[in-house]
């Protein structure tokens, strides 16, 4: 029997260290200064970890500032998300009305449909209005990828609150407004949090309308897949690095909330 | 009558904003894509269909998807069921577990070219085992079935983390007694995972395949960083007709396509795999 737990346990461990491991490879390489990169046989780990490629990645003209958009319209496509997701997420928690049942299908359609490939087209009205090349412009695009999320989840999580608490608050003369403000905000706040962390790490991540969207104000997603074929692969890591580094820690930091949320975003 | 149109004003934004940002740039997709210089028509179908890489472009694709979805769903079935005998640690595995669900599929694919690039860690690791003495340049154009199989395996270890999100999250509202009761009655393991377990967790297998393949369809940044254009698929196709080519009608008509195809596999799923309503919790 302890043979088998035995067993058992190294399974989990192999699984462990299959995603674990090529994250390890790819810090090892960004991370392992110059002599890593023209290496033959590659060390699994480097004789000394230093910060000069990351340096010089960040010191190539555009890198820097592709950074900063990434994060801008991370930012801006999170704000918006919530702020477009969390009324309706409400309407449907709360209220029975007419429409109901066809908005929260239309919601659940665009995931049928790659989003991202619908950025092909609002390039020409992008132009016209201005938006076109601005982190405002994607940052809108990416909000339709991941408004439908952020209207599922927070129907979910208002669905989790009394609608008792709501009602005494009432009593007490708070307005709805109010009510919906002070009493159920607070409780909803740390599913809130998390679902901004999902409005934030997918427009962080994704690659193509961002792609098509931009030309000199691209983000960091972006401005990779732009240079991949010209790059040195040193270069092409520490890229892969700064992608990968705020992603984990948010992952890390919705952890508890991911299953709550898939498993109602979901059904 | 002001408390009855409020929910009408809760929904108004999302809905005027996936209005603007989802079904009109989906209706000019489709506009675009049937319009030529001579009026409506298949124009740009016929030069997308006419191009080089048309035909790898759809097989790529088709073999990408048809074999990346069916292991991440194998393989995140395992793991779901590995975690339930874990007690302790539970939580720390399963978030070791679930980190490539927020990496793009660009990372993931540089990732892998860190571990699959001629002088990369796969190839040290052959040589330290005496199997070869050389870098290896396994991917360029001259071995495609290599790149497949690069591709692949990228994104088998980035998205197979969301398939077991949806699982797992699945597995929790199936209750534990249906299969202690079969486990009373003799059933072994094997009997109880096909019989009892796969069956009341259809509809969560059915939206991870469905968000799956979707997505599957529509990557692109993991081709591009481990193949450059030695490894099309459609939507890198779109991607180089709008971005160089500078042809917008013919990447709208490849993103009809794509969308057709999303289309077409989400109705599969949902045929294939319908709970019946008296099923439904």
């Amino acid at each position: 029997m302890s043979g088998k737990r035995a067993l058992y346990l190294a399974g989990i461990a192999v699984v462990c260290a299959w995603v674990l491991v090529p994250l390890w490879f790819i810090a090892a390489n960004a991370l392992g200064g110059q002599a890593v990169i023209s290496a033959w046989p590659k060390p699994f780990i480097p004789d000394a970890f230093s910060l000069v490629t990351l340096g010089e990645f960040l010191a190539i003209e555009g890198v820097f500032r592709a950074m900063l958009i990434g994060i801008e319209v991370a930012v801006l496509c999170t704000i918006f998300s919530v702020l477009l997701g969390l009324p309706a997420g409400y309407a449907l928690a709360r209220y029975t009305f007419r429409g109901a049942n066809a908005f929260r299908l239309m919601v659940l359609l665009t995931r049928a449909f790659p989003v991202g490939i619908l950025a092909l087209p609002l390039t020409v009205g992008f132009i016209r209005l201005g938006l076109y090349d601005t982190p405002l412009g994607i940052a809108l695009m990416h909000t339709a990828l991941a408004l439908p999320f952020a209207v599922l989840v927070s129907a979910s999580l208002f669905q989790a609150i009394p609608r008792e608490l709501e009602e005494a608050a009432w009593v007490f003369g708070c307005s709805p407004f109010q009510a919906a403000i002070r009493v159920v905000m607070p409780l909803a706040l740390p599913g809130v949090s998390a679902v901004a962390i999902f409005a934030f790490v997918i427009s962080w991540n994704e690659v193509f309308a961002a792609s098509v969207l931009s030309a000199r104000n691209r983000t960091l997603t972006a401005y990779l897949l732009a240079m991949l074929s010209e790059s040195p692969l040193t270069y092409q890591f520490a890229g892969g690095l700064l992608l990968i580094v705020p992603s984990v820690l948010f992952i890390f930091l919705v952890r508890k909330h991911l299953f709550a949320m898939w498993g109602i975003a979901s059904r | 009558m002001r408390g009855r149109n409020l929910p009408y004003l809760l929904i108004a934004p999302a809905v005027i904003f996936l209005a603007v940002l989802f079904f009109i740039p989906l209706v000019q997709t489709i506009a675009l894509a049937f319009e030529t210089r001579s009026g409506p028509g298949l124009g740009n179908f016929v030069r997308m269909a006419d191009d080089l890489n048309f035909h790898d472009a759809v097989v790529n694709t088709f073999r990408f998807v048809g074999l990346a979805v069916p292991l991440q769903l194998a393989a995140a079935l395992g793991m779901a069921m590995m975690l339930r005998h874990l007690g302790k640690g539970r939580d720390l595995v399963l978030w070791i577990w679930t980190i490539p669900l927020g990496l793009s599929d660009l990372a993931a694919g540089l990732i892998w070219l860190a571990i699959l690039n001629d002088k990369g860690y796969l190839a040290s690791l052959l040589f330290h085992l005496g199997i070869v003495s050389e870098p290896q340049s396994w991917l360029t154009y001259e071995s495609p079935f290599a790149l497949f199989v690069a591709v692949v395996i990228a994104e088998f270890w980035r998205a197979t983390a969301i398939v077991i999100v949806i699982l797992v999250a699945g597995l929790q509202l199936v209750p534990k007694e249906y299969a202690e009761a079969a486990s009373v009655f003799g059933a072994s393991p094997w009997r109880i995972f096909t019989r009892i377990t796969l069956p009341l967790m259809k509809p969560s297998i059915q939206s991870a395949l469905i968000l799956r393949t979707v997505l599957a369809f529509e990557a692109f940044a993991v081709v591009i960083a481990i193949g450059g254009r030695n490894f099309p698929v459609l939507v890198s196709e779109a991607y180089n007709w709008q971005n160089f080519n500078q042809e917008p009608s013919v990447a709208a008509a490849y993103a009809v396509v794509v969308m057709g195809l999303s289309l077409a596999a989400t109705a599969l799923w949902l045929r294939l795999l319908r709970t019946p309503a008296e099923q439904r919790g």
